[in-house]
């Protein structure tokens, strides 16, 4: 009873209570899950155009990063060194097409996966060789992106906002409506779907497959960079950034792998789910459930609706 | 005997293919004239859809050569052919499952939409007109194939026959010089096949697409097609119009076998 109370009662009588802390909460929840959306997103256009899970996208993101800190490092001016970054997040692509997808083309998916393994464990290496393994901090004064707080004085409390985390919030939100109007809507989108869909057909419709492969790969590095900028800059630039990639899975689960604004939807679930259980019910789990709340949350979607909260349907003919 | 030179769109000349050791064709040589229906036919196995693959670029030929609208034809990969104005269709349908009618056949006019990246992803001016045309030569196209219906389903909820329609639907909207049919009949009832024929016939005469089919409805062939050649094992047995290929030996022999 006692235990029964604890959980289903007093959490929310808290929230209740301090509707100031409960909105500072959900802000918290879904900055981080604006982030989460962002590398799932990488994940998405990825898998929607080649049909590849692509391991690769955590480091990725800490490639662009680190690309960008380091050549700042070495003297390159803020925004040339971001268009520098941007050129070498596309010198990648086409590498990534030349190298590695155009001669695995029509092989099975897992040997392909697998080969997204081995970009990440080169591009470590590349990343360290040329930038060094230490830590670096982000350059966010020189981006020109907004330091300090934004105080509201709502709900009888105060909640505070980082005007880092609302650039972050735009941009995202920037990139999501554009890349989703994109798939839907133009004649690159569609080609993408359907080379996604079947290569053999879209072949014979006129689609080079080497062309769309670049183009999203482009396009994951470039959200991989904003992605980066903004995870940089609420820790470091450093490898151990990659392991934020792996809530992706979650989003991606929750979300679905095909669809862009599951990805977003799904990574705000998460980001706000961890964050308010973290809060109100890990003190009762001695704390430290953040890490693993958003499988929970993931599995539990899963047994409901397998294809994700947007994904496309999954449509099987016996 | 020059104008019939001419009016030749394509010629495969002395070509082979195999896989490792396994022959697929051998030594086969024939020709698709402009405006023509032209029938491949043959058992199973025979090479047929090798054949359409070797021409729309799937595959790569050993030894012989193309022709295409007289000249002979380089190594080429299959959107490259699309480009030249070559379209086809697949025996086991391969349309974009999860993307609706509309989109499939969109995807069609891929090559005729020039914008670039930049213009599509403002989704304005000349890219937002490019759409807007585009868009209307493929309603009628829908319109022709009589499934505005079904415009907004997603073709994988469909039922066969109509999935074979859309897949026609959307090398029609190609455009295309060369039309490549593999078994566009295969799994239909009596009325659909009525249906489908009516659709090929006037895509060859009022869209002035020339055909290459291949149909094991030996009545379907003989009722659309101008010639037919036919393969065994990959090799020509025969090639002739309709009623001349019926009653050859060689040919009855391959489809019935031959008693010894």
């Amino acid at each position: 009873m006692e235990l029964l109370r604890a959980l289903f009662a007093d959490p929310f009588a808290q929230m209740v209570a301090a509707p100031d802390l409960l909105a500072q909460t959900i802000w918290e929840g879904l900055v981080a899950g604006v982030l989460y959306s962002l590398i799932a997103l990488g994940f998405v256009l990825i898998y929607k155009a080649s049909g590849v899970f692509n391991f690769a996208q955590g480091i990725m993101m800490v490639f662009a990063a680190l690309t960008l800190v380091g050549l700042h490092e070495k003297g390159v001016p803020a925004w040339a060194a971001l268009i520098l970054t941007i050129a070498v997040m596309y010198a990648l692509a086409l590498a990534i097409e030349r190298l590695v997808l155009r001669p695995l083309v029509n092989q099975p998916d897992i040997i392909l996966l697998m080969a997204t393994f081995g970009i990440t464990y080169f591009l470590i290496g590349f990343g360290e060789l040329v930038f060094g393994g230490n830590p670096k901090s982000m350059i966010t004064k020189e981006l020109l992106l907004p330091d300090g707080a934004l105080d509201l004085h709502i709900l009888g409390g105060k909640v505070e906002l980082q005007k880092l985390d609302i650039a972050a919030a735009a941009i995202a939100l920037i990139m999501v409506v554009s890349l989703a109007t994109f798939f839907q809507r133009t004649r690159i989108g569609r080609a993408l779907r359907a080379v996604a869909d079947d290569h053999q057909a879209a072949l014979s419709v006129g689609i080079s497959l080497d062309q769309i492969w670049v183009i999203v790969w482009f396009t994951a590095g470039v959200v991989a960079l904003a992605t980066g900028i903004f995870w940089g800059a609420r820790s470091e630039v450093s490898f151990a950034l990659q392991v934020v990639a792996l809530k992706a899975l979650p989003v991606l689960i929750l979300g679905g792998l095909t669809s862009v604004p599951g990805a977003i939807v799904g990574g705000l679930i998460i980001g706000v789910g961890e964050k308010l259980g973290e809060f109100y019910w890990g003190p009762l789990l001695g704390g430290g459930i953040e890490s693993w709340l958003a499988y929970v949350i993931a599995l539990a979607f899963l047994l409901v609706r397998p294809q994700g909260l947007f994904g496309e349907r999954i449509i099987e003919r016996i | 005997m020059k104008a019939e030179t001419e009016d030749i769109l394509l010629a495969v000349e002395h070509v082979s293919l195999s896989f490792g050791g396994v022959r697929a064709i051998s030594d086969v040589s024939f020709d698709i004239r402009r405006g023509e229906i032209r029938a491949i036919i043959g058992p199973n196995g025979a090479g047929k859809t090798s054949m359409l693959n070797v021409v729309n670029g799937f595959y790569h030929p050993q030894k012989g050569a193309i022709r295409w609208r007289g000249r002979a034809r380089a190594r080429m990969k299959p959107y490259e052919a699309a480009a030249q104005g070559i379209a086809r269709t697949f025996q086991n349908v391969a349309l974009f499952k999860g993307m609706t009618t509309l989109d499939n056949i969109m995807t069609g006019r891929n090559l005729r939409m020039k914008r670039n990246l930049f213009w599509q992803a403002l989704r304005r001016g000349p890219a937002l007109d490019e759409e807007i045309a585009n868009r209307r030569v493929c309603e009628e196209i829908i319109d022709f194939l009589e499934i505005e219906h079904i415009r907004k389903t997603p073709v994988g909820a469909l039922p066969y026959g109509l999935q074979k329609r859309v897949e026609l639907g959307r090398a029609l909207a190609m455009e295309p010089e060369l039309l490549l049919l593999d078994e566009p009949m295969a799994g239909m009832n009596r009325e659909e096949k009525e249906d489908m024929s009516r659709f090929i016939v006037e895509a060859n005469r009022y869209r002035g697409a020339t055909i290459a089919l291949i149909e094991h409805d030996i009545g379907v062939v003989m009722d659309l097609s101008d010639r037919v050649v036919v393969l065994d094992y990959g090799r020509k047995i025969a090639d002739d119009v309709p009623e001349k290929v019926k009653s050859d030996g060689k040919v009855i022999g391959a489809y019935l076998g031959v008693s010894h």
